[in-house]
């Protein structure tokens, strides 16, 4: 069964349509890659995904269960249970957005600990509670190389070691698919490298992700599926080799070839 | 009587007039600090005739003198209706001060909570949320401190004007330092013609307003540590 199934998915914003009915699948494991020039709808699209936008029609399925059927839905339908959908998803954001007065330890724990507090059980259990949540948070900044950096805060942290620290706290919460928003578009060339060795190493345990990017070499390798987004549409979509080996549609071969320029 | 015999009369006059001044001080900030949150939360909320009535009163009341604002309470109600309402004592005058203060800077509280919570970068509100946190986990967790450092700075510039604001609750007969030191111009407890005590006024606002100024100073560098 697919672990996410998108079906007809419409968003526009007044009265332009950024999103015109995108639909497609991913298994489990999968990495899926998003590209298209700026303003063609991928921000939007990760952003439907994470609840953050409310999609005008269309269907979200994680495992199975739906999450959104917007035919169905009004917005109390929406709105209801939203965090608990929005924790099927995680997401990464092109700024980082972390937060500026924890540490780095802090800013991957602080969600979890929330989400602990909620449990009935919290009072009793709370000192262990902690000390696991602190252990989980320490290991996944270790995966991503900051075992000796968990306890500065963002402002001394340099830029790739910013978005490492939000792929730490957006895996924290276990999330079903772990989405990036161009992760490495607001780092200096230098720092790119170790963010996208970080993603490398993700898809090769497996995590499945959604990943939005302009680096197209970094798409072409780590990617099992290519998404080619262009004014909404899903223009064209294959495998890396199909996308970008033997484009089928015009389109795709004019930002392919903008890029090969580059 | 002689300038040693005169000083301690003028100190013990003029730290009475501190102790008023000290209270309206109190007073407003208490008053004023909450008031101010609420007008803001409502300046940003989703009704529209709200948010435009807040606009209107923080614009009337930013834009006017408080010395205006300071009359008319004191006075309206009882040259306009016949009822005096604060009564004709000191503590009367000190209500009626205390609500046109109280009034007065919460609208200038108001304006800096609004820009503080609307400086905070959308982002933080989206990470929160796709971490699944709540509202209000999101404001206290996440924004509030954040919220906190940025005003600091037009917070303590407005707090330490308060301080020297009190004295025009002098125009209305409220015996703060001012008119306490200004009373032995006319004469006062035997004393009278002479202008130093009101220098010594003018000691007391510094000293106060340089205690806060060292103590807002230690709350930033407090809040230095993150970015
Ligand atoms: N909140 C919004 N309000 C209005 N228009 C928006 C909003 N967000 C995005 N758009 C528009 O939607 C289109 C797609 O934007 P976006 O999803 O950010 O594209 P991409 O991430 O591919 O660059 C753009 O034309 C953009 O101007
Ligand atoms: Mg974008």
């Amino acid at each position: 069964m697919a672990i996410l199934e998108v079906q007809n998915l419409r968003k526009s914003f007044g009265s332009t349509l950024v999103l015109d009915d995108i639909s497609f699948t991913m298994e489990k494991g999968a990495v899926l890659s998003l590209i298209g020039s700026s303003g063609s709808g991928k921000t939007t699209l990760l952003r439907c995904l994470n609840f953050l936008e409310q999609p005008d029609s269309g269907i979200i399925r994680v495992n199975g269960e739906t999450l959104l059927d917007a035919a169905a839905a009004t917005a109390s339908d929406f709105h209801r249970n939203l965090r608990l959908k929005r924790l099927h998803f995680g997401l990464v954001f092109q700024s980082f957005n972390l937060f500026p007065q924890y540490t780095a330890l802090e800013n991957v724990m602080l969600a979890e600990k929330l989400l602990a507090r909620e449990q009935p059980d919290w009072k009793e259990r709370k000192a262990a509670r902690l000390q696991e949540i602190q252990a989980h948070a320490e290991s996944l900044l270790a995966d991503m190389g900051l075992k000796d950096r968990m306890n500065n805060y963002p402002h001394q942290l340099s830029g790739g070691q910013c978005q490492r620290v939000a792929i730490a706290r957006a895996l924290a919460l276990n999330p079903d698919i772990l989405c990036f928003d161009e992760p490495t578009s607001a780092l200096d060339p230098e720092l790119t490298g170790e963010v996208l060795r970080v993603i490398r190493s993700l898809a090769s345990l497996h995590t499945t992700m959604i990943i939005v990017t302009h680096e197209m070499s970094f798409a072409r390798d780590v990617a099992d599926h290519i998404i080619f987004l262009d004014s909404g549409k899903i223009c064209e979509e294959g495998t890396p080799e199909e996308v970008f080996g033997n484009p089928q549609q015009e389109r795709t071969r004019q930002f392919l070839s903008n890029y090969a320029q580059q | 009587m002689s300038f040693g015999e005169q000083l301690p009369i003028v100190f013990s006059a003029l730290n009475t007039g501190f102790l008023q001044t000290m209270r309206l001080f109190l007073i407003t900030l208490v008053g004023a600090l909450p008031l101010g949150m609420l007008l803001a939360i409502g300046e940003m909320s989703r009704f529209r005739l709200l948010r435009t009535i807040i606009k209107t009163v923080v614009w009337i009341i930013r834009g006017s003198p408080l010395m205006i604002q300071l009359l008319i309470i004191f006075y309206f109600p009882g040259l306009v209706f016949n009822t005096p309402l604060w009564g004709s004592g000191e503590s009367g005058r000190l209500a009626a001060a205390s609500v046109a203060f109280i009034i007065n800077y919460a609208c200038y509280f108001c304006e800096i909570f609004r820009g503080g919570i609307q400086s905070i970068p959308v982002g933080q509100e989206e990470a929160g949320l796709v971490l699944g946190m709540k509202p209000t986990q999101i404001f206290f967790r996440v924004k509030l401190l954040q919220v906190i450092k940025a005003i600091l700075p037009p917070i303590s510039n407005e707090i330490i004007t308060l301080v020297k604001d009190t004295s025009l609750a002098r125009i209305i007969a409220l015996q703060e330092i001012i008119w306490a030191g200004q009373a032995f111009m006319k004469g006062s407890r035997g004393i009278s013609g002479v202008i130093w005590p009101l220098f010594f006024t003018g000691v007391y606002y510094l000293a106060f307003t340089g205690i806060l100024t060292l103590l807002f100073g230690r709350l930033e560098k407090k809040l230095s540590f993150f970015r």
